[in-house]
């Protein structure tokens, strides 16, 4: 049954990309045929996830496709279960926010094909993934994720910048997935065959469990974005179409983590500290350098993406501390922590879809993607306005929304670090979780400036005054994410339980004390160690808001009086009085000098006598240190070896010959 | 935890509420009035802070004509959810219900989603002191919050808790052992407490200069109610870091059982700590001048090294004792 849905939800997905190959220019056809299959795709896939997540159950199949001594295998199992969840509630809002997005792309020379097809392709792929149970299904489906995702980054191919994300992006998506197929490869060495089955009762030297791991971890880690291994994705992220970048950064990156989880701890399985170690500080990194750079961003999509670089490492931290106190003996723990860890890629997808989505229909309606220039838009896009602020606060994980919950229950398994026998380890996981409250302070800080800045204030621009509302489907998609958001933080416990049957069924340890105290009461270890009652937190708010607003305020006609702002007695306040994102996030940018490359210019224009100051203009530029230290190291290196080896070429056919002969000399000296 | 989930606990939790928010005026006013002697200055009567609420809430509000609903729902945000923060404080009973809803990191986010709203409404105007204040509040703020969270590790790695009523009731039990830990996090918290509530030497209440301000640049365009919630909910911040201060550090006199002798002795006991504390903190404020802005940040690097040390010190020295 569940298992039938999710091939209908592929099929759905599949048909949606064929019917648009009809669809050039014609935004009729994606309008009435391409999204609602989409649509539908994303309602079965997610009702295919929730019934085996709530079941507990596993269900295996084999596709009568593929190599003929090799037939597709599929399994739907929990964990699957879950990332399907998020692959449909996602693909489902997208499909609602789709047809008004495009409007902007109705009488724009962008052939709709492109979009269309792989955007079904892309989604088709995605959950593939998640359900393949082999090898090379896998990898195949992961393939045209990579692929179709390429396509659309593309899209707005015409901007040399766009072409140069793209292909960085599907450089970096290949190298990746080359790490990918060696770990697999490693796995199926000692495993005998390509099958996941196969390969879960391998028995694996303790030096060759740590070879595939590492390769999975860097082949993962790419796609998800870990530092130094996320150079493409805040360049890839924010020149796709605005509902693209919320599929890639809200989905995409979650079926890295996916795969991640599924290799080391369900096909190595046996998992030892050390890797835990190792995703612990990979994840701490690349938590507090995402924030530290999201913040200093005034693009919102770009911004949105070094956030997501953010969520990833606190999912890895949380991955982390699983790891490590299932190495250690303490399973319990493990499992703790891998919840949380779940429960937050959950989360993120929600907001960030969210978060996307909102940038969407901004930039949609006035056309600026910078926030220097926005200003405002609360008043001018309501829905959007209050929706993003949904996000916002789930992503700086304010209670009672869902973005806290999540980091609750890290820090819960954070603290539980002085079980731990590894002196070591005990002193590194409280340094880890004080990072990752840096990391969350910061968050604030740089979503007050991304709010603040774009929604609230006067319009720094004209396009901006004159923005109006978006279309029911996009305001309804919006307002579905963000109903998700606040119903996961105010029932964290029955969430918690559902993703409960994924370490129930992959490790065969629950955890019976989450929710024993009935679903008002989240207590992870117990009830004496922590509690915590998202819904009683909600109405305690509410009492206490509703109280202050009914003794305090005043009822009566002249109760308000609207008056100018205070400006100093200075005249009229302009927008251009007001503070920008540049000099919000200044102090941090100066708190925290070492972490960027700040590139800065300002030019002063004064008059003669050099008094007054005619034209000031402020240039300012921030590169990532991992260029610099990383990926120019080996550009430079490829083009060394490649003039290298280009002395082979001669041009004389003579020489081209005594290659071949010496070729074939070795080759049979190897054979023989 | 069952046990604690009966009539008189909601009643007596919803009393210690009220009691905490009508109280928090009068801890304000108590080292205002310490500063004046201090100062040599005539000081306020102790009924003057709640003159000035009540004035406020007579008054009409004046708002910018370019005002955002966000605007005038903040003042009540940040007032509800300084409550509920204040709600799960322990101030003259321990085991109440309330502090099962929420523990130490909630209480944390309480404050957090306060100050969010804080600084969004600081932005929403346009004007230029608004964003400055609210630049300068979150950057100091995403500074003092992981020294905070330090502090709170500290503490529950020691008493292995999170809650906060089992924590005051595990180091009550335990009796005054000089523990290195702990010292280091009250001297953590003493800093951080400073500086999130916005006393010398981070911020100065009492200052309308805008070279100086934090707070009050961020709540300049308020007036009448929404003043007077913004402030009260100041107050009660300040409180809440008193009371924090107060009954985890010395948690003596607090009652543990619910008869009207313990609840005598926890009110009598926190009120003597709160207005000893008090009276410190005037004292501080007097003796010390209003540091630079971005001296800020070493002081609250300070506090997170201590704040640190106290949680190595509690792994390597204390840990299995």
């Amino acid at each position: 049954m569940a298992l039938n849905l999710a091939f209908a939800a592929v099929m759905a997905s599949l048909l949606s990309a064929a019917v648009s190959l009809g669809a050039h220019r014609r935004i009729a056809v994606l309008r009435a045929l391409a999204f609602p299959l989409l649509g539908l795709a994303g309602a079965t896939a997610a009702v295919a996830g929730l019934i085996t997540l709530s079941s507990g159950a596993v269900f295996t199949d084999t596709l009568p496709i593929g190599l003929p001594w090799l037939h597709w295998q599929v399994r739907l199992d929990p964990l699957s279960a879950l990332f399907l969840i998020i692959i449909g509630i996602v693909t489902f809002a997208v499909a609602l926010f789709g047809p008004g997005y495009l409007r902007e792309y109705e009488h724009g020379d962008h052939p709709l094909v492109q979009l269309g097809v792989f955007t079904g392709l892309f989604i088709t792929g995605m959950l593939l993934v998640v359900l393949a149970d082999d090898a090379f299904m896998f990898m195949i489906a992961w393939e045209v994720m990579s692929l179709s995702s390429y396509f659309l980054v593309v899209f707005h191919h015409e901007q040399a910048a766009n072409r140069r994300a793209g292909f960085l992006y599907l450089l970096m998506a290949h190298v990746g997935g080359l790490m990918i197929l060696l770990g697999y490869g490693v796995l199926a060495t000692f495993g005998d065959g390509f099958a996941f089955a196969s390969m879960r009762v391998a028995e694996l030297s303790p030096l060759w469990a740590s070879v595939a791991f590492a390769l999975g971890f860097i082949g993962f880690g790419m796609k998800a974005g870990l530092v130094p291994l996320h150079a493409w994705l805040p360049e890839a992220h924010p020149v796709a179409p605005s509902h693209i970048s919320a599929l890639m950064s809200g989905v995409m990156l979650k079926v890295a983590v996916y795969g991640f989880i599924r290799m080391s701890l369900d096909l190595i399985g046996d998992v030892h500290w050390g890797w835990g170690v190792t995703a612990l500080l990979v994840g701490s990194v690349s938590a507090l350098l995402g924030v530290l750079y999201a913040l200093q961003q005034n693009d919102l999509k770009r911004l949105l993406a070094y956030s997501s670089i953010e969520n990833i490492g606190v999912i890895f931290i949380g991955l982390g501390l699983a790891m490590v106190f299932m190495g250690s003996g303490h399973p319990k723990l493990g499992v703790m922590a891998l919840v949380a860890a779940l429960f937050h890629a959950f989360n993120h997808a929600l907001f960030k879809s969210l978060l996307f989505l909102g940038a969407g229909a901004v930039i949609q309606r006035s056309h600026e993607q910078n926030l220097e220039r926005m200003g405002g838009l609360l008043t001018r896009l309501p829905y959007t306005g209050v929706f993003f602020l949904v996000g916002v606060i789930s992503i700086s994980s304010l209670p009672p929304f869902n973005g806290f919950a999540s980091e609750w229950l890290i820090f819960q398994a954070a603290l539980q670090a002085g079980t731990l026998d590894n002196g070591v380890l005990r002193i590194l996981i409280p340094f880890t979780a004080a990072m990752l409250a840096l990391t969350g302070a910061l968050v604030v800080v740089c979503f007050v400036k991304a709010y603040g800045i774009a929604f609230l204030g006067q319009p720094r621009s004209r396009r901006v005054r004159h923005a109006r509302q978006v279309t029911w489907g996009m305001r309804s998609a919006q307002g579905l994410l963000a109903v998700a958001c606040l119903l996961a933080g105010v029932l964290p416990t029955t969430v918690v339980n559902l993703i409960l049957q994924i370490p129930t069924q992959l490790l065969g340890t629950g955890l019976p004390s989450v929710t024993a105290h009935g679903w008002l009461w989240l207590t992870p270890v117990s009830p004496e160690v922590a509690s915590y009652s998202a819904p009683l937190v909600l109405l305690g708010l509410l009492l206490a808001w509703f109280l202050a607003w009914q003794l305090l305020h005043p009822r009566g006609p002249r109760s308000i009086r609207r008056g100018d702002p205070w400006d100093c007695g200075f005249g009229p306040l302009s927008s251009r009085m007001q503070y920008t994102g540049t000099a919000f996030a200044q102090p941090l940018r100066r708190i925290f000098a070492p972490v960027w490359k700040v590139e800065e210019r300002i030019e002063r224009q004064t008059e003669a006598d050099g008094l007054r100051v005619i034209r000031l203009s402020h240039q300012q530029q921030i590169i990532d240190h991992s260029w610099a230290a990383l990926y120019e190291p080996i550009g430079r290196w490829v083009m060394l070896v490649a003039r290298r080896v280009t002395r082979l070429q001669q041009g004389n056919i003579r020489i081209y010959l005594a290659y071949s002969f010496f070729t074939l000399l070795l080759l049979l000296w190897l054979i023989s | 935890m069952a046990d604690i989930m009966t009539w008189t606990g909601w009643l007596l939790a919803l009393l210690q509420t009220t009691l905490f928010v009508a109280c928090a005026p009068l801890l304000a006013i108590w080292i205002k009035r310490n500063k004046c002697f201090w100062q040599n200055r005539r000081a306020p009567r102790y009924v003057q802070p709640y003159r000035d609420l009540i004035k406020l809430f007579r008054k009409q509000v004046v708002l910018a004509e370019n005002a955002s609903p966000l605007f005038r729902m903040a003042p009540y945000i940040v007032f509800a959810a300084t409550i509920v923060a204040a709600a799960t404080v322990p101030l003259v009973a321990t085991e109440l219900p309330t502090t099962a809803i929420a523990d130490m990191l909630v209480l944390i986010g309480f404050l957090a989603l306060a100050r969010f709203f804080l600084a969004l409404a600081g932005m929403d105007i346009g004007t230029a002191f608004g964003g400055m204040g609210a630049s300068r509040e979150v950057s100091l703020a995403s500074l003092a919050e992981p020294a905070l969270l330090m502090v709170v590790f500290t503490i529950a790695m020691s008493v292995q808790s999170t809650n906060l009523s089992n924590a005051m009731t595990h180091l009550l039990e335990s009796g005054l052992v000089l523990r290195p830990s702990l010292l280091f996090a009250l001297l953590g918290l003493l800093l951080v407490a400073v500086a999130e509530t916005g006393r010398v030497p981070v911020d100065n209440p009492a200052t309308h200069l805008e070279l100086t301000m934090l707070h009050e640049a961020m709540i300049l365009e308020y007036s009448g109610r929404h003043l007077a919630l913004m402030e009260w909910a100041a107050q009660l911040k300040l409180m809440i870091f008193g009371v924090l201060i107060a009954n985890i550090f010395f948690p003596w006199g607090i009652a543990t059982e619910f008869t009207a002798a313990a609840l005598a002795t926890g009110l009598a006991a926190v009120a003597v700590k709160l207005a000893l504390l008090g009276a410190i903190l005037a004292i501080a404020e007097t003796a010390l001048a209003k540091m630079r802005l971005f001296q800020v940040p070493q002081f609250l690097n300070l506090a997170f090294l201590l704040a640190l040390l106290g949680a190595l010190t509690h792994i390597i020295l204390e840990a299995g004792t």
